[in-house]
């Protein structure tokens, strides 16, 4: 492996400007495979969900699933795409072991959705990403790569296959090419996929989990020099699994290509690997002959032709618009604009919706997920939908503090043992003896002892300057780890010392 | 590729029969290197039979929306979707390894 000469990104935005395409795709959630009854329950055993269709046996027919393309027109319509009037399927012919009949169903020159876009926010500012195309396709197998050092597909030795999921429908959205202030490009790049993740998840033709690999993006990106209008050589880096990844594998390949391009050399057009731990790419696969796909109309499938009038029906069945359900929000919440714009950046507007349908206020969901939750994300690189607590939890939760049996900074180790799977929010707090006191017994000796440690402050409450009542609910707190009834011990200071 | 329409290269079969991972003798390259064209010949003759107003068919029956339900149906038994593989193991495909062999 050679080494790679990085150029900070700041400094290779002086010298290039990039150029994005995204690519994502998105599993959907039909009960059954896109040309076979087989089911799609995500982490079956091996092999315990295939027939002869998707194991591509001799003789084996392929159907289209009915539901698949309603899902595919419906996101065609949500991302502003016409949908065809005809379009058919073809088969992508390559020799990998992840797909068992030595192609993929795709759909080629004819997709089911093309020409659309969306418009995505950063800081306050709207971009348009322009969609090419929606097309149909199937997922392939997951090998798992056996000997070498790491697990992975270099080194290894062999690789054992799981066609589970091969066959499951699959929806690739591609954009044209897309051109932003160059230090926007990652934020944009990010916003594009979480955009599309609320979108999608909207319709609920999806889970949308980017963890679970139900949503999968790959981020082309070139380089041209700044004031050139020749697009340089473009890599493709998969296994970005995250919104965060998506951001940094914008940011690193940045580095890279202007790494190779300062000291004179060729990009090369190949695949990429992101690396999660490090938040650096790895070469994968080199473009080559072996990309000659040779398309051709799928012999076994009959074309598609969605009638207007069931493209009409599908029209009437979209959820409002983003926008339009955003604003909406907003106003019912009483956010500000910042409020929403933060909420927006963390991925957070669909569990906050849920932690208020569970009986949480909105401020008190937005304190959570854009506090509490927004760190553990930022500081574990985890999804926020992937922190291992639920909206329910976190009403729970709040439930417990609106009762007065536990204070926020209690309820931060509440959602430890949640998270920990220590039980219910009732349970970890009886486990982990988490609530308050109110008792006046115990409140009261801690009152009289902060008052003889600090009588300065006393004499000062007692003089009428009850603003320093703090420094003595603070010395009491302390006392009691936290666990005092912070209100209770307000006023049995103001009664001492009145 | 400059050859005509229905040129066909030596080169070209190597290209293609690499591409379908077949492995030909010199011979059978040459056979096929003359032998493709004439099909490929054949095959522009129907197409002249055709004019621009008609459009390509990929089927011989002119049916569209062929769909099923999204209905469960019973997958096969591990050991029987296994049974004619080379080698398995962990209730999985064994493959020979994918990178490293160009």
């Amino acid at each position: 492996m050679t080494v790679e000469t990085l150029v900070p990104f700041e400094e290779a935005l002086t010298r290039y400007d990039p150029v994005m395409g995204l690519e994502i795709h998105i599993e959907l959630n039909t009960a059954t495979k896109m040309f076979c009854g087989c089911p799609t329950e995500f982490g079956a055993e091996p092999n315990t969900q295939v027939c002869p269709v998707c194991l591509a046996l001799p003789g084996a027919l392929p159907v289209v699933n009915a539901k698949a393309v309603e899902s595919a027109i419906r996101m065609g319509l949500a991302l502003n795409c016409e949908i065809a009037e005809w379009c058919r399927f073809a088969r992508k012919n390559y020799f990998y072991p992840d797909m068992p009949k030595n192609f993929q169903t795709s759909q080629y020159d004819e997709p089911i959705a093309f020409d659309g876009w969306v418009d995505v926010e950063v800081d306050g500012e709207t971009f348009r990403i322009e969609i090419e195309r929606a097309h149909m396709e199937e997922d392939t197998g997951k090998a798992l790569h056996v000997g070498g050092s790491t697990g992975r597909i270099h080194g290894a030795d062999f690789s054992l296959v799981d066609y589970n999921r091969a066959g499951i429908p699959l929806i690739e959205i591609v954009t044209r090419t897309i051109e932003v202030p160059p230090e926007k490009a990652p934020a944009v790049a990010r916003a594009y996929v979480s955009y599309v993740r609320d979108l999608i998840g909207g319709l609920g033709v999806s889970d949308v989990r980017m963890d679970q690999g139900s949503l999968r993006a790959d981020v082309n990106l070139s380089l041209k020099p700044k004031g050139s209008t020749t697009l340089g050589t473009r890599s493709e880096t998969k296994n970005v699994n995250s919104f965060r990844s998506v951001e940094r594998a914008v940011r690193y390949e940045i580095s890279r290509h202007a790494g190779i391009l300062d000291a004179g050399g060729k990009v090369v057009q190949e695949t990429r690997h992101f690396q999660e731990d490090t938040g650096t790419t790895l070469s994968g696969r080199e473009k080559s002959d072996a990309d000659d796909y040779r398309y051709f109309p799928e012999p076994d499938l009959a074309p598609v032709s969605p009638s207007r009038e069931w493209v009409k029906e599908l029209r009437a069945t979209l959820p409002e618009p983003p926008a339009v359900r955003r604003a909406r929000l907003q106003s019912d919440w009483g956010f500000s604009d910042l409020d929403m714009r933060d909420t927006i950046g963390a991925g957070a507007l669909d569990l906050i919706v849920e932690t208020v349908e569970a009986g949480t206020t909105p401020q008190a969901a937005k304190k959570w997920w854009l506090g509490e939750m927004a760190r553990r994300s930022n500081e574990s690189g985890q999804d926020i939908h992937a922190l291992g607590i639920t909206p329910q939890q976190v009403a729970e939760i709040q439930a417990l503090i609106d009762a007065g049996r536990i204070n926020d900074k209690l309820a931060r180790s509440v959602f430890d043992g949640v998270i920990a799977g220590e039980g219910t929010a009732e349970e970890v707090v009886v486990a982990r003896k988490l609530e308050v006191v109110s008792d006046d017994g115990a409140l009261g000796a801690a009152v009289d002892r902060a008052i003889e440690g600090d009588p300065d402050a006393a004499a000062k409450i007692r003089a009428g300057n009850l603003g320093v009542a703090g420094a003595l609910i603070g010395a009491v707190m302390k006392e009691m780890r936290g666990q005092a009834d912070a209100g209770r011990v307000r006023e049995l200071i103001l009664e001492k010392l009145s | 590729m400059s050859e005509p329409a229905t040129g066909i290269s030596r080169a070209d079969v190597v290209h293609l029969a690499g591409l379908a991972r077949i492995d030909l003798s010199d011979a059978e390259l040459d056979h096929l290197a003359a032998e493709l064209p004439a099909i490929l010949e054949h095959v522009a003759s129907v197409q002249e039979a055709a004019g621009d107003d008609v459009p390509a068919m990929s089927h011989p029956v002119p049916v569209d929306n062929v769909f099923r339900e999204d209905v469960v149906t019973p997958s096969l038994a591990p050991e029987d979707a296994l049974a004619a593989a080379p080698a398995s193991d962990q209730q999985r495909f064994l493959v020979p390894k994918i990178l490293g062999e160009s």
